[in-house]
């Protein structure tokens, strides 16, 4: 297909090695595996100071949360449609559990609570079974009887005088449970039937709950088909949380990068063929490019376990720079290539190398990718543009002249240099802006760079808020060397918390301890409760002067005796009630010993307050032995993105610091490296003011943007810098029409990318088109009197 | 024989129109009563309250103060034997009694509806609450009316047989509740207490 002339045996050897090294990465890159799970690329759940946790907050109790709701209709058939959807989902592997409030469910949960509520009662000691302890809380239930909610215990009375039933709901905490209409979950307003299901696969692995979230819509088609025709209309289903956030966010990249990749090499080929006239010209340009991405993505595939999607999609980056080399070579001087262009290219390829290894050194997982992928496939691109490329170029190649557009450029240059001065108000502009919006220059939170449309996260909020779902943010963490020390470790912490709750400075908290109590617990509860006969007489003395004689209680008495010797609670007992899957959850065990999570809530409002924090730190912290600590999940995660940004910041720095220092030795003169140098930062202040002008906090991706303006951008300065001081290596004209020509082509390639709906992209995109362009003009209008 | 079937037939028909009437004569006078007790904003009453429990020996005796802010708050604060707080706001109900705190809302527990929003909506004069969940039986005039609640909603009639609430124009003097089980309570309403 290549019209290959070797017109000596050194092309002949650059042909076959090129060749033989294609084949190779071509085997790697379709053996590669490819990944889009954003969570791999963004520690969204992360803490810096405990890796462990990291692992077991991605594997934890929110990441495998699907909520479910059903909306239309009418509440009935929203109900049956609830309860026919449970059914379906239940009977699926997928699912740990399916939750949705039914009267089996509820019955299941009570019966568990009932059964074995003199383990699980905290209220539960020998002072509670004392004369005094009897009447009080016996006295107490009787107040309940006369009361509006007295018709729910009075069928439980003669089994449950003491209220351990109302105690231990106390405990759950009432508030927990979503609204209920028709016997199935709702929304507060009872316009939405809710579900919630948890996944049984790993949070990380997303085909597994892209299947989960396939299973579900389909059992919804399958259910609703089951309802009568009539009731159908208007029944639609909408689903939240992290599995689907994953699904979705997965799907998007996929879609944006092969629909970006498209347009802009659609864009790139109209450009050069506009440009060239000539198909073969086009098809030879296009060699460096793809040997680059080919070289780039087997490299990364060889250095990391997995490539990732948005590295992928990094790969335009990569057309936008390397597609400039071939067009260097042919609008410049195809003959001449090796003397005339090569030595400017071979320095701008180095600057554009240092620029990326800073990147390197980074402890953020995606950066590093994108560094090994950008090194080595602008090395690939460079060495085809110099060493294989120009042997290929066919005697006959004919390609447009574009000595008179040259002509006018440098006119036009001209123009621009008349109007350098103006150029002053630039950094002083961006300095002005920069520093009015010091206080927001930077975006502080990981979410900034989530995939997920601020829709969907409308939708989450709403369902999450529906549902009750704590948000999962503030966690106090204990650890311990096994499950039951862990169960025993939560206890204590439950205990120092408790306070807090009545004080209103926590809302309140959730613990595994508090359906699965240690067995120290349980075993001490047992023991304090008395023999039946010594019960009996108790219970004689306690009813004096109450209105209930000691007869009704026959049924109280016999089920005391009975949880005397009752085999004590463990997680079989669990089974089938909603608090299995909250205490599989909650109790993570891990090779280096157990975790209990307790979900601490807010008492209003999404944070806690400082102070807040610093009672619970404080409460948790006192006691000896007692490993516990509060975990603020998105707190964490921004602190680790703020390092992250501080990293990029710095090596970025770092990166600009190396390219001055290779300059240096290599044009030997600071006045040169001044000029070729000051167009570039001038780019970068003035899309950093830009950005912030336009209300956008800067990201770690708006670095790695600024990183890209800087090694792009030292092409143009490095061409106009040898026009002015090596004249006779080249034609001016040419060279300003080849530097149009690549500008144009890394304008479309990082414009198109700014349309892309993934934030991450579209950071980079929109930094990158508007810098390169400013770099450009500034490096023109910089450039040496001597040019014309 | 024609002439009896003719009588029998006139007779029906009389009857029928007769109740027609009366039925009528109730519901205006149900709607007139259901609006004098609508225009009340705010009330301030102390109770005295009996409930009957078979369970129980003897009958379990209370008094208190009932507050009242048109249309959905509904305090019933109780002082002997043991004070307590009922508070019934927006269709949640929070119990206060010694250092417990209880919330239950009554979407979720319709069962308690009948013990509570019963009153609250007769004091609101609420017709479209009382309907939703009882078939309502007017008897009396104005002056001295009886209003019954009988439950059409199936979770509520599982436990309460009748409610009876007697009253004065827009005084409610007591308010009878009848369980399914025979179990009875009995609130009775004082008069205004001053500010």
């Amino acid at each position: 297909m290549m019209p290959v002339t070797a017109r000596e045996p050194r092309a002949l050897f650059g042909t076959l090695t090129w060749a033989l090294l294609a084949v190779l990465a071509a085997v790697i890159v379709t053996h590669a595996t490819y990944t889009a799970d954003l969570s791999a690329f963004l520690p969204r759940r992360a803490s810096a100071t405990q890796q462990l946790l990291i692992e077991q907050l991605r594997s934890g109790p929110a990441v495998h949360l699907i909520m479910a709701e059903i909306s239309g209709g009418d509440a009935r058939s929203r109900a049956r449609l609830s309860a026919e959807l449970a059914v379906l989902l239940r009977g699926d592997g997928a699912f740990a559990s399916v939750d949705n409030g039914d009267a089996a469910q509820l019955a299941r949960d009570e019966q568990f609570l009932f059964r074995h509520r003199y383990l699980l009662s905290p209220q539960v000691t020998p002072q509670h079974f004392t004369v005094a302890g009897l009447q009080h809380s016996i006295s107490d239930s009787l107040d309940m009887l006369a009361s509006p909610e007295g018709t729910l215990v009075k069928p439980l009375l003669v089994h449950d005088p003491t209220g351990e039933m109302p105690a231990i709901v106390e405990a759950l905490g009432a508030g927990r449970a979503p609204r209920s209409a028709s016997g199935v979950w709702t929304s507060p307003d009872g316009e939405r039937a809710l579900l919630l299901a948890q996944t049984r696969a790993a949070g990380s692995d997303t085909d597994a709950q892209q299947t989960a979230c396939e299973t579900l819509r389909r059992d919804f088609a399958t259910a609703r088909a089951r309802l009568p025709a009539a009731e159908r209309a208007g029944l639609a289903l909408e689903m939240s949380g992290p599995p689907v956030f994953a699904v979705d966010s997965r799907a998007m990249i996929k879609g944006e990068v092969l629909r970006l990749s498209a347009v802009s090499a659609t864009l790139i080929v109209t450009l050069l063929l506009t440009v060239y006239r000539s198909a073969a010209a086009l098809a030879l340009s296009l060699v460096p490019v793809a040997s680059g991405a080919l070289a780039g993505v087997a490299a990364v595939a060889l250095g990391f376990h997995a490539v990732h999607g948005i590295t992928l999609g990094f790969g335009i980056t990569l057309i936008g720079e390397a597609v400039d080399y071939s067009i260097y070579l042919f609008i410049q001087s195809a003959a001449d290539f090796g003397r005339a262009v090569w030595p400017t290219l071979r320095l701008g390829v180095l600057t554009s190398i240092c620029g990326f290894a800073a990147l390197l050194p980074s402890t953020f997982p995606g950066l590093e990718q994108l560094g090994v992928y950008s090194i080595t496939g602008l090395i690939a691109a460079a060495l085809v543009t110099r060493f294989v490329l120009p042997h290929w170029l066919p005697r006959t190649l004919a390609i447009r002249s574009l000595g008179p557009l040259g002509g006018r450029l440098a006119h036009a240059v001209e123009r621009l240099r008349a109007a350098r001065t103006v150029l002053l108000v630039v950094p002083l502009l961006a300095a002005v802006v920069l520093y009015l919006h010091r206080g927001t220059l930077w975006s502080r939170e990981l979410a900034t760079l989530s995939a997920i449309p601020a829709a969907d996260e409308k939708l989450d909020e709403r369902i999450r808020a529906d549902s009750g779902a704590p948000d999962m943010r503030y966690f106090a963490v204990v650890s311990a060397t096994d499950r039951e020390a862990a169960l025993e470790a939560a206890q204590e912490s439950a205990a120092r918390l408790a306070p807090l709750v009545d004080e209103g400075v926590i809302g309140g908290f959730e613990s595994p301890a508090l359906y699965l109590p240690p067995l120290a617990v349980q075993r001490a509860r047992q023991r304090s409760l008395p023999p039946v006969t010594e019960l009996a007489t108790r219970l004689e003395a306690a009813l004096e002067g109450l209105p209930l004689s000691a007869a009704r209680l026959q049924p109280f008495l016999l089920d005391v005796e009975e949880a005397r010797t009752a085999p004590l609670l463990t997680t079989a007992d669990l089974e089938g009630t909603s608090f299995a899957p909250a205490a599989q959850a909650l109790l993570i065990g891990g090779h280096t010993g157990w975790s209990a999570l307790l979900p601490v809530s807010t008492s209003g409002g999404d944070e806690l307050s400082a102070s807040a924090v610093a009672r619970v730190r404080a409460a948790l912290a006192g006691a000896a032995g007692l490993n516990a600590q509060l975990l603020d999940v998105k707190g964490e995660a921004d602190r680790l993105y703020a390092g992250y940004l501080h990293e990029a910041v710095a090596l970025g720095v770092a990166g600009l610091g190396v390219i001055v220092a290779l300059l240096l030795l290599t044009l030997r003169s600071a006045a040169r490296v001044a000029r070729v140098m000051a167009p570039l930062v001038l780019a970068v202040l003035a899309v950093a003011a830009l950005l912030a002008l336009f209300g956008r906090p800067l990201t770690i991706l708006h670095v790695v943007g600024m990183l890209l303006i800087v090694a792009v951008g030292s092409n143009y300065a490095l061409f106009f810098d040898r026009s002015s001081a090596e004249p006779e290596r080249g034609s001016l004209p040419l060279t300003l029409a080849s530097l149009l020509v690549a500008n144009l082509a890394t304008v479309i390639a990082f414009g198109v990318l700014a349309s892309s709906s993934v934030p991450l992209l579209a950071d980079l995109g929109s930094t990158v088109a508007a810098g390169t362009l400013l770099a450009l003009l500034f490096a023109a209008a910089l450039s040496h009197r001597g040019l014309a | 024989m024609r002439g009896e079937a003719q009588r029998t037939a006139l007779a029906a028909a009389w009857l029928s129109l007769a109740c027609v009437l009366a039925m009528a004569a109730d519901t205006a006078s149900l709607d007139e009563v259901l609006g004098l007790l609508a225009k009340r904003r705010h009330g301030h009453v102390t109770f005295t309250e009996v409930h009957t429990l078979a369970i129980l020996d003897r009958p379990l005796e209370s008094s208190g103060e009932l507050f009242y802010e048109a249309p959905d708050r509904l305090e019933k604060r109780t002082l002997r034997p043991k004070p307590e707080t009922l508070l019934l706001e927006h269709g949640v109900l929070t119990a206060r009694r010694g250092h417990r705190t209880w919330v239950l809302s009554l979407q979720e527990f319709p069962q308690v509806v009948p013990f509570i929003e019963s009153i609250r909506a007769t004091l609101a004069g609420d017709a479209n609450a009382l309907e939703r969940f009882f078939t309502l039986g007017f008897s009396g005039s104005v002056d001295g009316w009886s209003l019954t609640l009988v439950p059409s909603d199936s979770t509520i009639a599982r436990t309460v047989k009748e409610i009876r609430i007697e009253g004065g124009r827009a005084d409610v003097h007591t308010v009878r509740i009848t369980q399914t089980d025979g179990d009875a309570s009995v609130l009775t309403i004082g008069p205004e207490v001053d500010r």
